[in-house]
């Protein structure tokens, strides 16, 4: 089970967090991503394999300021 | 009524009778930044001013534009101006005894190196969604002890009550309600994105006088 902003996720483990958030219909450019309390720069995306266990906070940007 | 003033200093006691001495001395010593000058920008500053921070480190790239003035610390006056000279001097006409440093610019991820590099805290106050997550990750990634208080959703007249401040990461302070995005049949409207600075505001305030919590 991998925890995602406090949300049990099933079927998550093994992908890597690239994958997971493609899947989760995220767009790539506006997210901020934490991974164990670390965050992730973009360029780890792909090499990041999300585990049993996994803590995982995506933070989502919308336009307008 | 005529106010009767006596020198710089009477007036700077004047000006911060509202404050407990405390309070005061903190703001005074702090050092904010505030990133994009638009609705949410140059209402934080506005309120930062007003509650005596010490230091304003103001960024924009853009000109005071009619459109802007739905929502915005600017006036007719300012239209064609630089938005950091224009608020430069609207904040010098409400709170003259604090510094405020400009840097017209466009914050991209090749030029934000070291943007920030003195400011105690970064408020993030762009309108475009990837600009926003570019200096989030960027703080994040190499000022990881430095907080960050951003913005996302604040659009429309939805109701005021959605618009909150979270806390989603360490150092990252979260303001508005999440998904009324510009350009999906919301506008931008005052009432709202002056909320959201409120709540970005006022979270600067607690951060600099030590409180974490939301």
């Amino acid at each position: 089970m991998i925890i995602v902003n406090g949300q049990s996720t099933i079927d998550a483990a093994g992908l890597s967090l690239a994958e997971y958030l493609s899947r989760a219909g995220y767009g790539l450019n506006r997210i901020a991503v934490e991974h164990n309390g670390k965050i992730v720069p973009k360029t780890h995306y792909e090499q990041t394999i999300l585990a049993d266990g996994d803590i995982v906070e995506v933070v989502h940007f919308v336009g307008g300021g | 009524m005529k106010v009767k003033i006596n020198g710089k200093d009477g007036l700077e006691a004047m000006l911060s009778a509202r404050c407990t001495s405390i309070v005061y001395e903190k703001m005074k010593k702090a050092r904010v930044a505030v990133a994009g000058l638009g609705g949410l920008g140059s209402n934080i500053a506005a309120d930062l001013a007003r509650s005596g921070v010490g230091h304003l480190h103001l960024i924009d790239d853009d000109l005071v534009e009619p459109s802007n003035l739905n929502r915005q610390q600017y006036r007719i006056k300012h239209l064609g101006m630089m938005k950091t000279k224009a608020l430069q001097t609207e904040l010098a006409e409400i709170n003259p005894y604090i510094r405020v440093t400009i840097d017209t610019v466009r914050v991209t991820e090749h030029n934000v190196g070291h943007l920030f590099e003195h400011d105690d805290i970064v408020c993030e106050a762009f309108d475009d969604p990837e600009a926003k997550a570019m200096l989030v990750n960027f703080l994040m990634e190499n000022y990881p002890d430095k907080p960050i208080v951003s913005a996302s959703g604040m659009g429309g007249y939805e109701s005021s009550n959605r618009i909150i401040t979270q806390r989603p990461m360490k150092n990252l302070y979260l303001c508005g309600d999440g998904v009324t995005e510009t350009g999906i049949g919301w506008s931008m409207m005052a009432p709202r994105v002056s909320i959201c600075a409120g709540h970005q505001a006022n979270m600067v305030l607690r951060l600099i006088l030590g409180i974490e919590d939301v």
